[in-house]
């Protein structure tokens, strides 16, 4: 059975109308140690489905150390959202149900669109940073 | 979240996770978190509920103010 029903497939192909460039999904799992893993990989499987604009890549954590270490991931499951002119960073860490899937949904706009709905002085100021910074943000489930 | 996912789609040094804890018991605790969304920015600059650019920035700025810059 899909994890996406008819209803909500429908809602996201109207949403994904405001795509602009190409998102690939790369999904980082590991299906024995992991149980989150298998779910995780179907959901975005199935929401890459969704828009030929979406691409969809899975990654065997254990099998494929290097390229987990070159996505800077360190645990299952694992979504980068990667743009269609380079890798911005955004990940998402655990299942992203509830109000995380919303999450995700936003993640691959606004990846796709390359623009963000940041104020100028904002953007100014994150043009000036010139060091590494990571931030992190924790929910749970809703 | 978006927030977060804007600053590192605007910034080349900026990076963003999200993180659902409920699979990850030793973030849980490694963090504290007791409520959320809660932030942490550089392992070191954090606060909890849904807050502006306006803090999410100052956060950042905050955390650059003591890293150290990378070598040439």
């Amino acid at each position: 059975m899909a994890l996406i029903n008819d209803e909500i497939a429908a809602q996201l192909r109207e949403e994904f109308q405001g795509l602009v460039g190409p998102v690939r999904l790369v999904v980082f799992s590991q299906a024995l140690a992991d149980p989150d893993s298998e779910q995780v990989t179907r959901l975005v499987s199935e929401l890459a489905a969704l828009d030929p604009r979406l691409g969809f890549e899975d990654v065997n954590f254990v099998l494929e150390k290097e390229k987990a270490e070159a996505f800077g991931i360190g645990r299952t499951p694992a979504i980068a959202i990667v743009g269609p002119e380079k890798d911005h960073g955004i990940r998402m860490y655990g299942m992203p149900s509830g109000y995380e899937f919303g999450s995700l949904i936003d993640a691959i706009l606004t990846v796709s669109k390359g623009a963000s709905g940041l104020s100028e002085e904002t953007r100014q100021a994150l043009a000036k940073v010139d060091r590494p910074v990571n931030i992190q943000v924790f929910s749970t489930p809703t | 979240m978006r927030l977060a996912f804007e600053f590192a789609l605007e910034s080349d040094h900026v990076t963003a996770d999200s993180v659902e804890v409920s699979g990850y018991p030793d973030l849980a605790q490694r963090y504290r978190i007791t409520g959320v969304p809660k932030t942490v920015v550089n392992e070191e600059f954090e606060f909890v509920g849904a807050q502006g650019e306006g803090a999410l920035l100052r956060a950042v700025q905050e955390a650059v103010a003591v890293t150290p810059a990378a070598p040439e």
